[in-house]
């Protein structure tokens, strides 16, 4: 009977023992992190990160396809790959650009590239000195349409699925819509036809452009912030 | 006490001089145990491997997707954002999940020699758990799962999947309460742990996704935790109490020893609830967690060595059985796997290896070795072991069990070497800062096709599977009474 006793001692122990460590503890260290804030002669300069409530139907789209599994939301530093020389980012992620996130996207695979400055206008994802005819212009909202809709029209061997339900074909009524895409061979619609994005595909480029965590913050080194606290 | 009174049951085979009527005694309880467990735990398995069919459907359209990106892209729900997930959840909580509750149960009643009374709490149990399944996989592939990887089914769903578990963790406590069979032997003590340590798992980290003031990164943690605790402790746990009942019962001796058995059980108890963190190894998260999760990994090693040894000891002399017994065959391989998958999974959390691996298909490869090579295997050597004695006749074909091998050994291993040595290319690639990504992930196509061949071999073996569980469900088998071999054994019988 005793023996028993040491058992169920044992299994409740290390259940606590494993909760308290990586989840209780964690909040306590982390759950209180606010943004950080820059004052300049007592007025609030510069506040980062801020809660950006309009692109939540994006990130719900971003959710439901499940693009979290394959690319990432983390940037590791230099001495953990090559996430910054490749163009992904400034700096390393930390916890407090992850605050205002209820289901942050880290991601475990990088199927795709990683994802978390993609709205910044300096993320690449090819070498720096890549041929100018290869290098894809400059990655803006219609740009990410495009590729979402045919992603080989703008990366020639790109892995990425065909997000071609996110949108819609339909008979140019009038005049072309503005927001058509701008197809041409085998992915053009028939003549008299445009394709045109779903608010879906709308949302989730809304929220994709919005994707920045370069600004400086104090806790990683050499990305201090620029107006000096005080 | 004796090793010999801890041999995983007291009544294997009687001793040559024991009366031949207290040998029919044990055997008459044995039937009656059997007999009151048959209804619940053909349920189980059962609707495990109608799981297991599901998922291998899942797992061969996101394989096709990973080298020819437009398949089934037109169709939301089979986009592979949402099959991959829904795999892995039909993978985890209805193959692996209803499985290893089948077999845990059947060895509970088994070696706590207690009939179960009201098997119908049990198969109310596995029929909440699945409805909440069903209606979470539903949910993930119409685009409504939670959005975090590893806890996608939805609240509600999850609930009743709770309901359900509680239910047959419930009878299992009461099992374990009621047992006539003391001390209790190693494989009850791991399966005690598993019922306890999965519910509270699973509520806490459901609870924390509903939680408002649970908010960024340590969303994160808790996900990885969960993940973590599944695989490394719920899943773990129940393939190795099988393996600890199946081995020494078919080789007809008791374990190698029960000190090296006792110790490997202390420090998993110990250290594998704390390695979740390796998950977010590099990652925004506080540095001592990841150096405390890697350290608890290293600190398995104990357990890795002491249930490695242990269980190819307890096998010495008698490694032939491999080439007979269906069931010493598949426990064996996933012994084997156990121990591949902890030093790998050692290796992999060190740092300077992370560093390359990590988003990788390598993290895929260590997941399919623990859940596939290792869980999977000794749970098909289980259903070999167990299904005979639960509707009275033996496997009708011994090439049937073979092509069944064939298919998960072959094509399991093939499948993890795709993931592992495509994960190691990639990772080595992208230490490159100048190589092209989408010229890194367009090389990984070869990987990525071998991988779906070897789908197609799992895709085999288990439909032989399961066709050959259909006719044992039907009666249609060999006579009862000696195990259907791969090859005869001398004089030797288990």
């Amino acid at each position: 009977m005793n023996r028993s006793l040491y058992l169920f001692a044992a299994i409740i122990g290390s259940f606590a023992l494993s909760c308290s460590a990586l989840v209780i503890m964690p909040k306590c260290q982390l759950g209180g992190l606010q943004p950080q804030t820059v004052e300049d002669e007592g007025k609030i300069v510069d506040i980062y990160p801020i809660k950006n409530v309009s692109v939540e139907k994006g990130r719900a789209v971003y959710a439901s396809e499940g693009c979290f599994y394959c690319h990432s939301q983390q940037i590791r530093d230099e001495q953990n790959g090559t996430d910054i020389e490749r163009g992904w980012g400034v700096r390393r992620t930390v916890a407090r650009d992850y605050i205002f996130e209820k289901k942050p996207y880290l991601g475990s695979m990088r199927l795709g590239p990683d994802l978390a400055n993609v709205g910044s206008a300096k993320w690449r994802n090819e070498p720096e000195n890549e041929d100018p005819n290869y290098k894809p212009a400059k990655r803006d909202a219609a740009w990410q349409l495009l590729h979402l809709y045919a992603p080989r029209t703008v990366i020639k061997i790109s892995n990425m699925p065909p997000y071609r339900y996110l949108f819609e074909t339909k008979k140019i009524g009038g005049q072309r819509s503005a927001d058509a895409l701008a197809l041409t061979g085998a992915d053009a619609p028939k003549p008299g036809y445009e394709v045109v994005p779903k608010p879906e595909a709308k949302a989730l480029v809304a929220y994709l452009m919005s994707l920045d965590k370069s600004h400086p913050l104090k806790e990683v080194k050499g990305s201090a912030p620029e107006v000096a606290a005080k | 006490m004796t090793a010999a009174a801890l041999a995983p049951t007291p009544t294997t085979a009687a001793p040559a001089h024991a009366a031949p009527s207290a040998a029919q005694a044990l055997a008459t309880e044995r039937a009656a145990i059997d007999a009151s467990a048959s209804g619940p735990v053909l349920f189980f398995f059962g609707n495990a491997i109608l799981w297991l069919l599901l998922t291998t459907v899942l797992g061969f359209i996101s394989s096709i997707q990973l080298h020819s990106p437009g398949f089934l892209a037109d169709i939301p729900f089979l986009t592979y954002g949402r099959v991959l997930p829904a795999y892995n959840n039909a993978l985890g909580y209805g193959w692996a999940t209803l499985s290893g509750m089948g077999v845990a149960i059947w060895l509970l009643a088994r070696l706590c020699r207690v009939q179960i009374k009201l098997p119908g709490v049990l198969v109310t149990g596995a029929i909440f758990w699945q409805v909440g399944l069903t209606i979470g996989i539903i949910q993930i592939l119409a685009g409504k799962s939670t959005g975090v990887e590893g806890l996608e089914i939805p609240g509600s769903a999850a609930v009743l999947m709770l309901f359900g578990y509680l239910l047959i963790g419930l009878w299992g406590a009461l099992l374990f309460g009621y047992r006539r069979q003391a001390p209790a032997y190693i494989s009850v003590w791991y399966i005690v742990a598993a019922l306890f340590w999965f519910p509270w798992t699973f509520a806490v980290a459901h609870i924390s996704l509903a939680l408002p003031s649970v908010q960024g990164v340590v969303q994160s943690l808790v996900a990885a935790w969960a993940m973590q605790n599944f695989l490394n402790v719920f899943i773990t746990a129940i393939g190795l109490a099988a393996a600890y009942y199946l081995i020494p019962k078919v080789i007809n001796r008791p374990i190698h020893s029960y000190h090296l058995a006792s110790t490997g059980f202390w420090s998993f108890i110990l250290f594998a609830g704390l390695t979740g963190a390796v998950r977010l190894s590099g990652g925004p998260v506080p540095v001592w967690l990841v150096t405390l999760s890697i350290a608890a990994t290293i600190l398995l090693i104990v357990q890795i060595v002491t249930v490695s040894t242990n269980l190819i000891l307890t096998m010495r002399g008698e490694y032939h059985m491999v080439y007979h017994s269906p069931t010493i065959r598949f426990t064996f391989f996933g012994a084997i796997a156990f121990t591949i998958a902890s030093v790998i999974g050692l290796l992999a959390s060190l740092r300077s290896v992370d560093r390359v691996l990590h988003f990788t298909f390598f993290q895929s490869a260590q997941t399919h070795l623990l859940l596939y090579a290792f869980f999977s295997m000794v749970m098909f050597g289980a259903i070999y072991y167990i299904l005979p004695r639960l509707v009275g006749c033996e496997w009708l074909s011994s090439s049937m069990i073979s092509l069944h091998f064939w298919g998960s050994a072959y094509g399991g291993g093939m499948l993890i070497a795709m993931l592992a040595i495509g994960g190691i290319a990639y990772g080595s690639a992208l230490a490159e800062p100048e190589a092209i990504f989408s010229q890194v992930i367009q090389d990984g196509a070869v990987y990525y096709i071998a991988g779906s061949i070897a789908w197609g071999m799992i895709a085999i073996g288990h439909l032989v599977f399961a066709l050959h569980f259909l006719l044992m469900l039907l009666r249609i088998g060999q006579p009862g009474g000696e195990p259907t071999l791969f090859a005869p054994i001398g004089e030797e019988k288990h």
